[in-house]
């Protein structure tokens, strides 16, 4: 009989091929925290077939909406989203990142007007998608470390 | 923005424009020149109204917006003093945009904040021309500069072109060292290591095509150069007062450092200056930085009639 580090789920998500280390900012991403009333299992650094080690998550009874796809998107590209019913993978597919991330991302600069008070979303042009490199739509600004910015 | 056709679109960066348009804006800048002298009259803006917003202080960008508006015939309105205006009771500049869109047929916007032009041109209806924002773009000014280039040097392509001063920090440089790649300048950046041009300016450069020349050495450059562009090394970006000295000393442009000069080498410089200029040049036929100003009209101008439309 195989052997599960974690059981199979009935109802839910598995986010597998997240790039190593960017589990917890997963987690992150998709708002889990002490009062989430449903079982969240995490696997960091496991062997994966198609590139050296990867992290999974596997959140019962919860599906993804596609603002939190794309913020994944941004942090592990090759992540793969299987959204299961009754055991079965009902979807599967791959995150792509957008062309424009929009109102995902909060800009590093603290001079852009999308800081101030102003009634606008954040917008940033995909530069480069590996590795990932945004450019603030408004103030024209590189940004660095999004995944510490991720709205 | 599509081809030539300008009308109703904005003018927020640089990057937005292609050398075709640009060109196409410093011809008819050059049409426009006895116009913007008062030498010739038009009345082929009147009845519109253009809205001068400055949230920060201006002198030759506004003074020369409302220039060009009243030499096209039009009129304009402004916010000069932003604390006299609904801005100090917490109105968000997308609130003031809708507000002034109704008021008038173009906006141009100076503000503190990087993007604030890009905001505005998403709410207003009317063309938004972006009279600098921030430390981030100032594409009037840019072109402006690109215009004096041509006019003064004979024209863009291979002309040794030295830009000397704070080229780390300054947005004027940055953006006029990429649209001179654009136009296939031959470039020379002048400046103290600390403050020369940031890597990814000259990586972009690289990337069309130009290899700029780096140089720390002012004098060794000026002999065969076409056009010296200098802008202000500031105070603040050195701790140390003897260290800006030394720096601020050795930038200096003075008669003796024009002595190995070509004949017509054209000296320009964006303004205000502090002392990188010395007065006793501002006699010599190089001294180009007043015509420099004076072109802010013609080509303020030339973007007017181009977005709100008509025919001199």
């Amino acid at each position: 009989m195989k052997e599960f580090r974690v059981t199979p789920i009935r109802n839910g998500t598995v986010i597998d091929h997240i790039d190593c280390g960017q589990a917890l900012k997963v987690l992150r991403i998709i708002g889990i925290n002490d009062s989430v009333q449903y079982t969240v299992s995490v696997l960091l650094h496991v062997p994966s077939k198609k590139d050296g080690w990867k992290d999974i998550i596997k959140v019962e009874d919860r599906e993804l909406d596609a603002k939190e796809v794309d913020k994944i998107s941004l942090i592990a590209p090759h992540a793969t989203i299987n959204i299961i019913r009754d055991f079965n993978v009902a979807e599967k597919f791959t995150v792509k990142m957008p062309e424009v991330a929009k109102g995902i991302v909060k800009c590093g600069n603290p001079n852009c007007i999308t800081n101030m008070n102003e009634p606008v979303e954040t917008e940033f042009v995909i530069e480069s998608k590996d590795p990932t490199v945004l450019r603030c739509l408004y103030c024209d600004r590189i940004q660095e470390n999004v995944a510490d910015r991720l709205v | 923005m599509n081809a030539m056709n300008f009308k109703g679109t904005d003018v927020v960066s640089i990057r937005d424009l292609s050398r075709k348009q640009i060109e196409h804006v410093m011809d008819l800048a050059e049409e426009l020149v006895p116009y913007a002298s008062g030498e010739k009259r038009t009345r082929v803006m009147d009845g519109k109204i253009l809205a001068n917003l400055f949230f920060e202080p201006s002198t030759r960008t506004r003074l020369s917006f409302e220039s060009a508006m009243v030499r096209l015939g039009g009129r304009f309105i402004e916010i000069a003093q932003p604390q006299n205006s609904s801005i100090v009771k917490g109105e968000t500049l997308a609130d003031t945009i809708r507000m002034v869109d109704g008021y008038s047929d173009a906006i141009v916007l100076r503000h503190p904040h990087e993007g604030a032009a890009r905001l505005a041109a998403k709410y207003s209806s009317k063309p938004v021309i972006n009279a600098g924002d921030g430390a981030g773009q100032h594409p009037t000014q840019t072109i402006l500069d690109l215009f004096t280039i041509r006019q003064q040097a004979g024209g863009i392509a291979g002309k040794k072109i030295v830009l000397v001063g704070d080229l780390k920090y300054g947005r004027t440089a940055h953006s006029l060292a990429e649209a001179l790649g654009m136009f296939g300048a031959d470039l020379t950046f002048v400046a103290p290591p600390v403050l020369q041009m940031p890597k990814d300016t000259i990586s972009q450069l690289e990337k069309s095509g130009i290899s700029p020349h780096l140089s720390s050495d002012l004098a060794e450059e000026v002999s065969d150069a076409d056009v010296l562009y200098i802008t202000r090394i500031q105070r603040e970006r050195f701790p140390d007062p003897a260290e800006y000295n030394k720096v601020a000393g050795s930038y200096r442009v003075d008669r003796s450092l024009l002595r190995d000069a070509k004949k017509n080498l054209a000296i320009l410089h964006p303004l205000p200056r502090v002392d990188e200029i010395s007065p006793e040049v501002d006699n010599t036929e190089n001294a180009k930085y007043f015509q420099q100003a004076f072109n802010g009209v013609p080509v303020r101008m030339a973007l007017i009639l181009l977005l709100l439309g008509g025919d001199l």
